[in-house]
């Protein structure tokens, strides 16, 4: 369960979120403070393991009326952050929209489809459909990893492969290349191939995809429909169960 | 693959901070990076591979694959289309037959075009290998070709191809004031450096680069940061439009120099850094030589003017290509050997900049100004402009105008001033600050330039009543799509949406559904990108929505919601292959 | 027959899809007794229609492959005061849509001249076949749509809720479980 709100008398600065008092410790942001208080601001790039990145915005809020990425944003006392008037709620759904435009999200045909991020964000904020003309970009599979598919179609950019793969594995498998909408995955080989690094299904970077690009192979589909990470509640509920983040390499069984 | 590889990396000291320079080499010796040059450059500079490759991928002067021996890229700015540059091009492509984008079949030559190369007095402009020919003309491109297909050298083409002029079309105190190098420096040292920052300060100098933050207060705060201090010269020019920087760094440069060691003396910096666009290699040669003669009278290097304790030298190190650079942050990012994303903020730059050291980055001409404030105190730049706006700006004049140049005024010069002084005539609107500054209509041309009023950081692009503000907006939009960094959603998608709705517009297909669209994207980029590229992408749409609305109603269709596509062109594959024209293999007119 | 009068006339259509959102249409089970109550049917695989006629409501499965799903969406948008996207093909473009970076020359050969145990094969020419597009769109590519209904096929559930919302003349809200895109 979330950490309750500090009790009467303490003294912790606070800002005002839709209303509520957000307690929050020097140094952290209004993302991490929201979220430790109970209150879901959705978010797609962020991951309490790593260092606020602030590239897919969808956790923008208005502070003090300026509108600002949540995630990196240092809380300050006071501030008035607004997280659910409707001018925000539209920059989220069409920042979501911009995603699903961008690259080739077929759910249907994804294994990850019910533990998705970027789906259950989608679901949270009502997104129904992509509202611009799909881009349908030509991004090839990567299959050549005797354990590890990598769908670079459903690449969301968030690097959190790439940080934990640098920061924690020590490995340096991912990075990015080209600019603008041509930004794409890499890996690291001069063949362009996952096979020919140093990745192995117990990295750090193969847990944290909020989307369906890094899967183990032969685990596809073993969690049955009803039973996936955001089938029972949304991802407004389950962001706050700090449960682990949906994983590539689930445990055994 | 270059045998040199060794050698570059050598001449670089293996240093990775230097990766954009190793690159810039590699591309010179081999036309491109391979991806064996990747893997070689990376075990040289204890790189992982992926780094190399993402920096190589990210700069649009590096091709990470095989292009022509001669790479020809024409400059894009909407002057060079105003002045047919579309046409030229056009003629180079069908002499190779080959396709914008394309190599020739023989390797020969590849043809493409890329952002505004800072040559829009003129224009129309293109790159070949790096260099930049200016003053396009049938005759000029006849002769690129003929070269081209005789093998010939650079080297060996004709100089005056290759001359770049600088027209200065009005002069005010930055200009006439005459300046001997080592005054500034000497009239700092006199003072001390606390006095000169203070002189800094009380003369309310503001950056000249767009943001005109104070420069006294970014070099207070730099210099109160603890650490290994930087100055940084930002000759990143890349907003379209703006060339002001070119001219000073040619005509001016020992000013621009002495402005960066006063701000060394200022904030306690020992190292200097000036980003010099990779568009003005034409440059290069005059400020190695610069840097050289000062180095020589004492004005770099050690105790420079026989001060103890002050030293200082400024390294030149040249881009690749990409606007984005021009964000402080970007262009640190940039000179660490890194894909040029700003950062993010705070920590700003004064604090953690270069190696994440205190640095102080101004743009060249706040640099230059700067240098005179410390000759010549703070009330001698208070004399001109305005009480918020002190001093004068350089204003890089081009479009529909008679007399394109460079233009010196007091801030606080009449949009209006500045149009008759450079002849324009039925003068429909103009683009000040660049694509991504303030679109002015032919009925606000009283308004004033100073930070209080329209800013502007050197563009002034002037369209008459003749041009086509849809067209205008859709080379903008062109330009943005091509220079996002692609680091946050709204920019990185937006730009490329943008692009295509003004894409359908100006072919007739546009529909309301567009128009609408196309606010909405706009205004999200405006509010959620992470950096300025993003924030002002869609000001020109934004500006042209309140201005000149009845130029997309004049070229919308006239349906709620037309295909985004050509339908029957979707069939003509179709058709090919299976040999029908019949009725059905065609779709019917649009009603 | 007053009463009848009053029932809206609806048309649904199924292009390039599979047909699933159909049948999770009539998942709806006994419920679409009550449906019918409230509408009646205009074209539809179901009454065999060809032609649509003016309607109150069209609902269209399946995204854009080819010549002839762009004439009959463009036939919908004409008549139908509403038009719905229903199911993922027609949202998105959907599983046909995978094809998109395939050249269609290149599909167009292998399946009839290339492909393995093709044999004296020809690519078919007969005017009565539609020519398929060079690329997959969704329905929103061609014509404005009104509603989008997500889904591989929608649940029943969410078919019912929203089509009775809008029956009743509210704006669809479909909450938790009823939104999915799988």
């Amino acid at each position: 369960m979330s950490e309750p709100t500090p009790a009467p008398g303490d003294t912790a600065p606070t800002f005002s979120l839709d209303g509520h008092d957000v307690p929050f410790e020097t140094g952290q942001t209004v993302l991490a403070a929201a979220l430790a208080a109970g209150h879901y601001i959705p978010h797609l790039c962020y991951h309490p393991e790593f260092a606020p990145h602030g590239s897919c915005r969808v956790c923008t809020v208005k502070i003090d009326g300026r509108p600002t990425a949540s995630c990196t944003a240092a809380a300050r006392a006071g501030a008035e952050v607004d997280s659910r008037s409707d001018e925000v709620l539209e920059m989220r759904r069409r920042l979501v929209q911009f995603l699903f435009t961008e690259g080739n999200h077929f759910c249907p045909s994804c294994e990850q489809s019910g533990s998705c991020m970027l789906q259950a964000v989608g679901y949270a904020l009502g997104v129904t459909n992509a509202h611009f003309s799909p881009l349908f970009p030509d991004r090839p599979v990567d299959a050549s990893h005797p354990d590890v598919l990598l769908d670079f179609n459903r690449c969301i950019l968030c690097e959190l492969c790439i940080r934990a793969s640098a920061e924690v594995d020590g490995k340096h498998v991912f990075d990015l290349s080209g600019r603008g909408i041509d930004k794409h995955l890499i890996v690291n080989a001069e063949s362009g191939r996952l096979a020919d690094t140093a990745l192995a299904v117990e990295d750090k970077a193969m847990s944290v995809c909020p989307v369906g690009v890094i899967l183990r192979k032969r685990r596809g589909f073993r969690v049955p429909i009803g039973e996936r990470r955001y089938d029972a509640a949304p991802i407004s509920v389950v962001a706050l169960q700090k449960k682990p983040r949906p994983s590539a390499a689930p445990k055994e069984g | 693959m270059s045998r040199d590889l060794g050698g570059i990396l050598a001449r670089h000291r293996n240093d990775p901070t230097r990766l954009v320079q190793i690159l810039r080499d590699v591309m010179e010796a081999d036309g491109w990076i391979s991806p064996p040059a990747i893997t070689a450059l990376a075990d040289g500079l204890g790189l992982p591979r992926a780094r190399v490759e993402g920096v190589a991928g990210f700069y649009a002067f590096f091709a990470t694959e095989p292009r022509g021996r001669y790479r020809v890229l024409f400059s894009d700015n909407i002057t060079d289309e105003m002045a047919g540059s579309v046409e030229l091009r056009q003629r180079l492509l069908d002499a190779f037959h080959v396709r914008l984008g394309e190599v020739s079949r023989d390797g020969l030559v590849s043809i493409d075009v890329t952002s505004c190369t800072g040559l829009c007095d003129q224009g129309p402009a293109l790159l070949v290998n790096g260099r930049a020919i200016p003053r396009l003309t049938h005759a000029r491109i006849g002769a690129i070709a003929a070269m081209i297909r005789g093998g010939a050298p650079l080297t060996e083409w004709p100089d005056n191809l290759f001359e770049i002029h600088e027209h200065v079309e009005r002069q005010d105190v930055l200009v006439t004031t005459p300046f001997a190098p080592g005054e500034a420096l000497g009239a700092a040292l006199a003072r001390g450096p606390e006095a000169t920052l203070g002189e800094v300060e009380r003369s309310l100098l503001r950056g000249r680069g767009g943001a005109g933050f104070p420069t006294g207060q970014k070099w207070r705060l730099c210099r109160e940061a603890p650490g290994e201090r930087y100055v940084v010269c930002n000759a990143d020019e890349g907003e379209p439009g703006t060339f002001k920087d070119r001219f000073l760094l040619a005509r001016h440069a020992d000013l621009v120099l002495e402005g960066m060691t006063v701000a060394a003396f200022a904030v306690g910096a020992q190292k200097g850094l000036l980003y010099l666009r990779a568009e003005y290699p034409f440059l290069l040669p005059g400020l190695e030589a610069a840097l050289a003669r000062r180095r020589r009278e004492g004005l770099l290097g050690e105790r420079i003017r026989g001060a103890e304790g002050f030293d200082f030298d400024i390294e030149i190190h040249v881009g690749a290509g990409a606007y984005v650079c021009g964000e402080e942050s970007a262009l640190l990012s940039s000179l660490e050997g890194e894909r040029g994303i700003p950062r993010n903020r705070p920590p700003y730059p004064v604090t953690h900049g270069y190696l994440q050291r205190p640095t102080a980055v101004n743009n060249v001409e706040t640099l230059a100004k700067a240098a005179l404030v410390a000759r010549h105190g703070a009330d001698w730049l208070r004399s001109r402009g305005t009480g918020r706006s002190t001093g004068t700006k350089l204003l890089s004049v081009s479009g529909d105008v008679a007399r394109p140049g460079i233009y010196e005024y007091p801030f606080g010069v009449a949009v209006k001033q500045v149009l008759e002084d450079a002849g324009a005539r039925r003068v429909q609107a103009v683009q000040v600050g660049g694509p991504s500054g303030t679109l002015l209509a032919h009925n606000e041309l009283e308004r004033r330039i100073a930070f209080e009023d329209v800013p502007c950081a050197g563009a002034f692009m002037v369209f008459d009543e003749s041009r086509d503000m849809i067209d205008v907006l859709h080379n903008f939009a062109r330009f943005f799509a091509h220079e996002s960094c692609g680091f946050c959603t709204p920019c990185r998608v937006g730009t490329t949406l943008e692009r295509q709705m003004l894409s359908r517009i100006t072919s007739g297909k546009g529909t309301r559904k567009d128009v609408k669209d196309l606010g909405h994207v706009a205004r999200l980029m405006k509010a959620a990108s992470h950096c300025g590229l993003g924030t002002t992408a869609g000001n020109a749409v934004l500006d042209a929505f309140a201005k000149f609305k009845p130029s997309f109603d004049r070229r919308l269709a006239s349906l709620d919601v037309l295909p985004v596509f050509d339908l029957d062109e979707s069939l003509a594959e179709a058709r090919e292959v299976t040999g029908r024209d019949d009725v059905g293999a065609h779709f019917p007119e649009e009603p | 027959m007053a009463a009848e009068k009053k029932k809206l006339r609806v048309a649904t259509a199924s292009l390039a899809g599979c047909f699933g959102c159909h049948m999770s249409l009539l998942d709806i089970d006994e419920r679409i007794v009550a449906l019918l109550e409230l509408v009646e049917l205009d074209r539809t695989p179901l009454t065999d229609l060809k032609r649509v006629g003016p309607c109150d409501l069209g609902i269209v499965e399946g995204g854009l492959c080819n010549a002839e799903n762009v004439h009959v969406l463009q036939a919908f948008r004409k008549n139908c005061k509403v038009l719905v996207a229903l199911g993922a093909c027609a949202v998105n473009g959907g599983l046909p849509a995978q094809r998109n970076h395939l050249d269609i020359r290149d599909c167009l050969q292998t399946v009839y001249l290339t492909g393995h145990r093709v044999r004296r094969g020809f690519i078919p020419n007969d005017p009565e076949l539609p020519l398929p597009l060079d690329k997959v769109h969704p329905l929103h590519d061609v014509v404005r749509i009104d509603y989008f209904l997500p889904g591989c096929p929608p649940p029943a559930d969410a078919i019912w809720q929203f089509l009775t919302d809008l029956i009743a003349g509210r704006t669809p809200q479909l909450g938790h479980g009823l939104i999915h895109y799988d």
